[in-house]
């Protein structure tokens, strides 16, 4: 995402990033990032809360009109409803963060990803 | 509570997975940034997101990757309902929360609403998916590319950009 970014940006279009992972958007380096301290899934607010989602939306066209320069970060005023144990847990030998079945699908897809390039298609 | 530092929270997991080679991070010096050219309340704004956004009736629900195809990108009609939005994507925090509201990582009916309430000009005829590609040049030289051709084809001014 941070890449189609830049690209945009660096073609006259600008743009603001609605993130949750913070620290991958800022080693890229983007024009504006949002940035929501909540689980992967959900940068724009949480479940069916519709202030919540409306004022994060709000803040991310704010930055588009505010920021003065790159590497312009906000962070959105809110915490993760339900506690910040997820942060302890995330990407952890204690809760793999895919299950064996997914696993199989996302290895399948890298194969034929592999596979596609090395005839040339991609 | 500091935010999770998942370039190292993910490293050390897949190193603890047997993947000894870990993922490089883009990484660059500079930052192009380009100002706003005219006042939000003119200007016409799509969504781009890499949160793989699908369309239930789509009669062909193959990612482009699946298909054989070269350009990981594709469109998605903003006057989809909402209702027949959702994501394929594993790569969320299934633990602590659901892809059940599409407007948490797609927001369009917040897009429609900044329209009809005059924060913006107006809502791009077209949205946009973006899957991640295994290859950063990829996404540089084909996918970035391709988004930006079809962002001027429809006289987009911005774009709010939503990963997963």
């Amino acid at each position: 995402m941070s890449l189609v970014s830049r690209y945009l940006e660096e073609n006259g279009i600008p743009t603001v990033i609605i993130g949750a992972a913070r620290d991958i958007v800022e080693h890229c380096g983007v024009a504006r990032l949002l940035f929501v301290d909540f689980p992967l899934g959900n940068p724009c607010g949480e479940p069916e809360k519709l202030a919540m989602q409306r004022s994060i939306f709000g803040q991310a066209l704010a930055l588009l009109e505010t920021a003065e320069g790159p590497n312009t970060t906000v962070r959105a005023p809110y915490d993760w409803s339900g506690g910040e144990r997820w942060k302890d847990l995330i990407f952890t030998q204690e809760q793999p963060f895919q299950d064996p079945d997914e696993e199989v699908e996302w290895k399948e897809k890298k194969e034929l990803y592999r596979k596609l390039k090395a005839e040339g298609k991609t | 509570m500091t935010h999770v530092k998942y370039i190292d929270r993910t490293r050390e997991y897949y190193l603890s997975q047997g993947y000894e080679k870990p993922y490089r991070w883009a990484n660059f010096d500079d930052t192009p940034f380009t100002p706003l050219k005219k006042p939000l309340a003119e200007s016409r704004v799509t969504l781009v997101s890499t949160s793989e956004i699908a369309v239930r009736s789509w009669d062909d629900q193959r990612t482009p990757l699946e298909k054989g195809e070269a350009a990981n990108v594709y469109s998605v009609s903003a006057d989809t309902p909402v209702e027949e939005l959702y994501s394929q994507t594993f790569d969320y925090d299934k633990h602590a929360t659901s892809l059940d509201d599409v407007n948490t990582y797609f927001p369009i009916t917040r897009l429609h609403e900044a329209a009809a309430s005059g924060r913006i000009g107006s809502v791009a005829p077209t949205l946009y998916g973006v899957y991640n590609a295994y290859s950063q040049r990829k996404t540089r030289e084909i996918d970035a590319p391709e988004v930006l051709r079809r962002c001027r084809d429809e006289d987009v001014d911005l774009a709010i950009l939503t990963p997963v």
